[in-house]
């Protein structure tokens, strides 16, 4: 967020990791259980947003390389393996998957980019409902146990909420770090002008291939919390609307900010609940709500905030050279 | 043999549904950028305001045009004017969310206006079967192949032979020229926009007697047809028809000799190797311009 | 003015009080939108229309119903989070999911909190975990499923089988548990195909079960893809005879199918077209109040609320922590409680055991052929 002091950003940002970690002591179980899903989502939309928002690569995919993560997680888990061992295959599988799907991108561009994610988010699908030897089918897996950190069991709702923002914390400092790295820099070089990142010797198929297979590292990472979370995960969650959602996250809270997965996704998780009180109609208006923000800003919530900060810039500027102006003329 | 030729008619059937679905897809795409994730669902919805107007007491004639029209004006006008106008300028994505948001919308207002049940329809086309070499074929998947083809042929007639199209294609292909020579590209748009509404109207009409009128019936049929769309060709009007039929076909040859867990891959893999190979579908020209 | 204002905040006050003090509070967690919506919808206002129904009577025990909807976007982690909130209230008794893995999910959660849990899902799995809190309201597909592969053995003295199945949680477990006791019988099934839920094309399934040349067909999908399938076997003259379960033979399909479904038959655990009095009364209380003929998980809701309230009479009071060791072994005969439809037994497992019957459609009238009694 631009134009604020850095004084007044870092106690705005501890008041709310403070908040984070302090106010949900008093919520009953549900509360923190929703709480939890928008660490884990946010976690996901991050990792889409490093693909989409920095590095300009649209995918559809990222529903399935967060069940790619979740059903890593809970094979391994329910089989005796520790969740940090899960959440690193995780990463190495979706990674790995990243980067081979990110070879269309190399070929293709944009909305072609989009079909191909689109086509294998299906696949995914099928993949995790029909080989049951390995997934369970459409039966699911269930009983997935939740973690021990540090010899405290996470079983409760709030460790687990802790286990959940811990990992939203990491990953989020790993992102902050990454784009403002060497990395970063080029992701956005990709973005904006392919050719010139090109021309000033960037190697555009490595970095393409990178900021797609980190993206979907994080989307695994995510999957790897949701089957924890969930206790049981089946293939329906993981469908294309999953992509599709996480999508929606990115672009609602303002793909390329830094701060608009967090957003994105408590729009996505949270508002829903909020406007459960309306019952039947609580997915119309979260739809109607949705549509009204893109009209209102297709560049997202920060896209409002970043539009009406430029704007007081601007016109500080204007203010200033105003007076400036009028200083030499009293001058001449 | 026979089975395989059972297959073929059952597939042309099934794909003349998508193409019909996936023609108004290519055409929006054509004039605007825009990718309506809600086209399976503006299939959905003129049946049931069809519906509505014959609960209401209107013969079915007259429930027929009125769900036209109003489809032309919630789904045509109603659409660009409120969703597509302030946003098309901000590329294509989105535009692309909100229709994915307008989907969920309009299936959650009629699963709650109306009904999640699923009703019966009539069908304007007798329905029966026919037989064509000893074959039993459907009427209804006859009159949905006909009028999927005359759709295209009338789309391209229109856009390569009268003036209008010409029009069309100009402020489609090239805003900015269209209107230094005159071409008012806002109307042409809009009546892309008509054209589309219309069409799935059409669409909704000779497809729900077989799908059925039911909120969530969009959801399969949007995705088909927008995979049909890409296979085809996504700029082009006609490419849509040969997407369609060939998903249509192939989705059964799957089934038939592949497996049929797996009968929703072989056209989606075959989607990734096309687009890998020929980007532009299989009828589609290269895109001239970069988006 | 303003003492008015007072007044009349404290008589709606007192009266919120009041009411609240009374009412006996369900939550109902269901799934209202996503995949299972018609399922959830049906199931809803079967609660919806028992609820109204007793309260109009005065309640139970005295007191009035209250319920909860949620719905759980036939997701099982949306259900998770759904039934943790219900559970958060503290609900009298939890009513639903129906997907058998949102059920999964949600069971230990309510057994946790010693919540009795009434549900609609039919798994097998489901009530041989040990839970002892975890009810059906239906057949689990244990129980009705070896009733069709006995059928099918038996009378249509089949010796190879085509099983087509729908592959959701639904459709794969009936699909495993009859596939299972036809080998035992020694029944062969010579074709095994999955379809999608909301597929419309079944040429290519039928081609198959065509090819498969099998003694008799056993059909397991939703309604409306019944409906298809049973004019696509025609269509291309498949002769062998159908038989499926409540939804191959429902007066829906029948109505959707016409008269390609002249011959199916079916296994009807619990459906609206049952030769009962009192279920065709309860069809045309619900289809005057909600304008459409329910499928049998509308029956499942209004017969979860029924169980709630003769479990509660016979307790003689509303204690949640005896209501679960009241109900396992309990029987409800229709003649005392009319809202129970059909006289039933609850085993100590949370299944079901109930009448039921072997049906058959003739000129698009369903013939019942068999009926067959109670286990106990």
């Amino acid at each position: 967020m631009i134009g604020f002091g850095k004084p007044l950003k870092i106690a705005l940002g501890l008041i709310v990791i403070a908040g984070l970690i302090v106010i949900p002591m008093n919520f009953n179980r549900y509360g923190l259980f929703i709480l939890s899903q928008w660490a884990v989502m946010s976690i996901a939309a991050m990792g889409l947003n490093l693909t989409l928002g920095y590095a300009g690569q649209v995918s559809l995919a990222q529903g399935a390389f967060v069940g790619i993560g979740a059903y890593a997680a809970a094979i391994m888990t329910t089989h005796g393996w520790p969740l940090p061992a899960a959440i690193v295959v995780a990463i190495v599988l979706g990674f790995a998957v990243g980067w081979v799907l990110g070879y269309p991108a190399l070929r293709v561009q944009h909305h072609y980019l989009a079909f191909v994610t689109l086509a294998f988010s299906t696949l995914a699908f099928l993949v995790f409902r029909n080989e049951s030897w390995l997934t369970g089918g459409i039966y699911g897996i269930s009983n997935i146990p939740r973690p021990h950190v540090f010899g405290i069991a996470t079983n409760k709702p709030l460790p687990f909420y802790y286990v959940c923002l811990g990992s939203l914390a990491i990953v989020s400092v790993a992102v902050w770090w990454l784009i403002r790295s060497p990395w970063g820099r080029a992701f956005m070089a990709l973005r904006e002008n392919p050719l010139r990142a090109q021309s000033l010797g960037i190697d555009t198929r490595r970095y393409t291939l990178m900021a797609f297979a980190i993206g979907s590292a994080l989307g695994g990472v995510a999957g790897a919390l949701y089957a924890p979370l969930t206790q049981y995960i089946d293939p329906v969650p993981f469908n294309l609307s999953l992509s599709l959602d996480l999508l929606m996250m990115v672009i609602v809270g303002g793909a390329g900010f830094y701060f608009g997965p967090f957003l994105g996704a408590m729009i996505a998780v949270l508002l829903p609940e909020w406007l459960r009180f309306t019952e039947g109609y609580y997915l119309m208006l979260y739809a109607i709500a949705v549509m009204g923000l893109l009209i209102w800003s297709p560049t997202g919530i920060l896209g409002i905030l970043d539009r009406y900060l430029a704007e007081r810039r601007t016109k500080a500027a204007s203010a200033l050279r105003a007076v400036a102006k009028s200083r030499l003329e009293t001058a001449q | 043999m026979s089975n395989l030729f059972d297959l073929l008619v059952a597939g042309l059937a099934t794909g003349a549904i998508y193409a019909l679905v996936a023609v108004g897809f290519t055409l929006l795409w054509q004039t605007s950028q825009t990718i309506n994730f809600a086209q399976g669902e503006f299939v959905m919805l003129p049946a049931f305001l069809m519906l509505a107007a014959m609960h209401a007491g209107a013969p079915f004639w007259l429930a027929i045009i009125l769900g036209i029209l109003l489809s032309m004006i919630l789904l045509g006008l109603g659409f660009k004017m409120l969703l597509v106008d302030p946003m098309m300028r901000h590329g294509v994505l989105p535009l692309a969310i909100a229709t994915m948001a307008l989907a969920i919308g309009l299936k959650e207002a009629v699963k709650q206006f109306f009904s999640a049940e699923a009703s019966p329809f009539p069908s304007i086309v007798p329905t029966g079967d026919i037989s064509i070499l000893g074959h039993a074929i459907s009427l209804q998947s006859i009159g949905v192949l006909v009028v999927a083809i005359l759709a295209v042929f009338g789309l391209t007639a229109l856009l390569n032979r009268t003036s209008l199209g010409h029009q069309m294609q100009a402020a489609a292909q090239n805003p900015t020229v269209a209107r230094i020579i005159g071409v008012p590209v806002e109307r042409m748009i809009l009546l892309t926009f008509l054209i589309n509404a219309f069409l799935v109207a059409l669409a909704s009409l000779l497809i729900t007697p077989i799908y059925l009128a039911k909120f969530s019936s969009g959801e399969v049929l949007g995705q088909a047809a927008f995979i049909a769309a890409i296979v085809g060709g996504f700029n082009q009007v006609r490419g849509a028809i040969a997407g369609g039929l060939l998903i249509g076909v192939l989705d059964n040859l799957a089934a038939s000799y592949v497996s049929t867990q797996y009968r929703a891959a072989v056209p989606l893999i075959f989607l990734i190797v096309v687009i890998l190979f020929r980007p532009q579908g299989l009828l589609g020209r290269a895109e001239e311009r970069t988006v | 003015m303003k003492s008015t204002i007072l007044a009349g905040a404290l008589l709606a006050f007192a009266a919120a009080t009041g009411v609240h003090a009374q009412a006996i509070k369900l939550a109902d967690v269901a799934e209202l939108s996503g995949g299972g919506a018609t399922v959830g919808t049906n199931w809803k206002n079967g609660i919806d229309l028992a609820i109204e129904e007793i309260n109009a009577k005065g309640g139970v025990l005295g007191r009035k119903l209250e319920v909860t909807h949620a719905d759980s976007q036939s997701n099982p982690g949306v259900a998770r989070a759904q039934v943790q909130k219900a559970l958060d209230a503290e609900p009298y008794v939890l009513l639903g999911p129906g997907y058998s893995g949102s059920v999964k999910v949600t069971a230990p959660l309510a057994a946790e909190a010693g919540i009795a849990q009434i549900m609609g899902g039919e798994a097998a799995e489901l009530t041989q975990g040990g839970n002892k809190f975890l009810f059906r309201t239906s057949f689990g597909q244990q129980s009705s499923m070896p009733k069709v592969a006995k059928y099918i053995h038996d009378e249509m003295k089949a010796k190879t089988v085509a099983v087509v199945w729908v592959n959701n949680d639904f459709g794969r477990g009936g699909r495993d548990m009859v596939t299972k006791e036809l080998e035992r019988l020694g029944s062969k099934v010579v074709a095994d195909l999955s379809t999608e839920a909301g597929q419309a094309d079944f040429a290519a399934d039928v081609g198959k079960i065509k090819a498969a040349n099998p003694d008799a067909v056993f059909v397991y999908l939703n309604e409306e893809e019944s409906a298809r399938i049973l004019k696509e076997l025609k269509r291309q003259g498949v002769t062998a005879p159908l038989m499926g379960e409540t939804t191959l033979i429902g007066q829906k399909v029948i109505e959707l199918a016409g008269d390609a479904a002249n011959g199916a038959r079916g296994h009807v655990g619990l459906t609206t077209d049952a030769p009962v009095d009192l279920i065709k009364a309860f069809r045309e209380k619900f289809a005057k109040k909600y304008n459409y003929v329910p499928d049998h998980n509308g029956l499942k809701g209004y017969l979860a609320v029924y169980m709630v309230k003769a479990t509660t009479e016979k307790m003689g009071k509303v204690d949640p922590k005896k209501f679960a060791d009241t109900l396992h072994g309990l029987t409800i005969k229709a003649a005392d409680e009319p809202g129970i439809l059909m006289d039933v037994t609850f085993s100590d497992t949370g299944d079901i055991d109930r009448q039921s019957f072997l049906v058959e459609v003739v000129e698009g009238k369903q013939v019942v052929k068999q009926v067959l009694p109670k286990v106990k």
